[in-house]
């Protein structure tokens, strides 16, 4: 129970430091990208913003050992950099850059931006759902 | 404009604090793509119902927000081809990159995690090219 608290607690405060950060709005965003027009940095602020608290929070919890209720952290990050990785991360950026929404300010955004939001949503989550089958097709002729 | 910084920072803070919530906490990493992603290819029903209640307040508080507080002018698209492109290009990009802005950007990099320096400087350039391109050469968005 209290785990659940806590996980609405956390989605809230991302839910209102998007609203206030301004992040749900893709002008905004879009206007981060757009550095041959109108170069707008305020996502930069927030990116460090949002980093801060994390730069106490990841030894702060390795000190620890594990979670405040008992569970297990996170394994340590790899470090491994491949293909998927990069070819992962240039389509989100274009499908970001396109309409100027990311997981957080879609889920953020669904009340937010009428028919597009839920479209959006829809479309992100077949994504989701077929990338386990687009890296089984990838990687098939690799293993042959 | 100084102002839009300001907020943003602010915003920032709130969105890092929740972050570090939920990994002091829960012991997780507060990643949207991979919290829905774990939900869709049920790797993360183990743990569904803190998904769903972290998604939910994450939702609903915007939505309160611009009921109750003040409009919010989000300036998306209603072009809704284009809306089912980029979507399926968020979905399946943050799938095989193993996270998107909230679990690269944010958790990632201040954990100097390697894979997550790369994804958000890729991730941050390939914007700009797609930004350069359709807005700037072609101006269709």
């Amino acid at each position: 129970m209290l785990r659940l608290i806590s996980a609405l607690f956390a989605g809230s405060l991302f839910g209102l430091g998007l609203i206030v950060s301004d992040m749900v709005n893709a002008d905004r965003v879009q206007g981060w990208m757009d550095v041959l027009g109108n170069w707008d940095p305020t996502l930069a602020f927030v990116l460090g913003g949002a980093i801060l608290p994390m730069l106490l929070a990841w030894p702060l919890s390795a000190r620890r050992g594990k979670a405040l209720l008992g569970n297990t952290l996170p394994g340590p990050a790899s470090v491994r950099i491949d293909w998927e990785l990069f070819l992962g991360a240039a389509l989100f950026g274009a499908g970001w850059a396109l309409v100027g929404l990311c997981p957080g300010p879609a889920v953020a955004g669904l009340g937010l931006n009428g028919t597009s939001g839920i479209v959006f949503l829809l479309a992100m989550g077949l994504g989701m759902y077929l990338t386990p089958h687009l890296r089984r097709r990838f990687q098939k002729p690799a293993m042959a | 404009m100084q102002h839009a910084w300001l907020m943003g920072f602010l915003g920032g803070l709130m969105i890092g604090t929740a972050a570090l919530t939920f990994l002091v906490v829960n012991g997780r990493i507060m990643g949207v793509s991979g919290l829905i992603g774990g939900l869709i290819d049920r790797s993360g029903w183990g743990n569904g119902w803190e998904r769903i209640v972290f998604l939910f307040g994450l939702f609903i508080f915007p939505a309160l927000w611009v009921r109750f507080v003040a409009p919010v002018e989000t300036n998306v698209t209603r072009n809704l081809s284009l809306i089912t492109i980029a979507g399926l290009l968020v979905g399946i990009g943050s799938r095989l990159a193993n996270g998107c802005t909230s679990g690269h950007g944010v958790c990632g990099i201040s954990r100097f995690s390697i894979r997550s320096i790369f994804a958000t400087a890729v991730y941050l350039l390939s914007g700009v090219i797609a930004i350069s391109i359709f807005r700037q050469l072609l101006g269709v968005i």
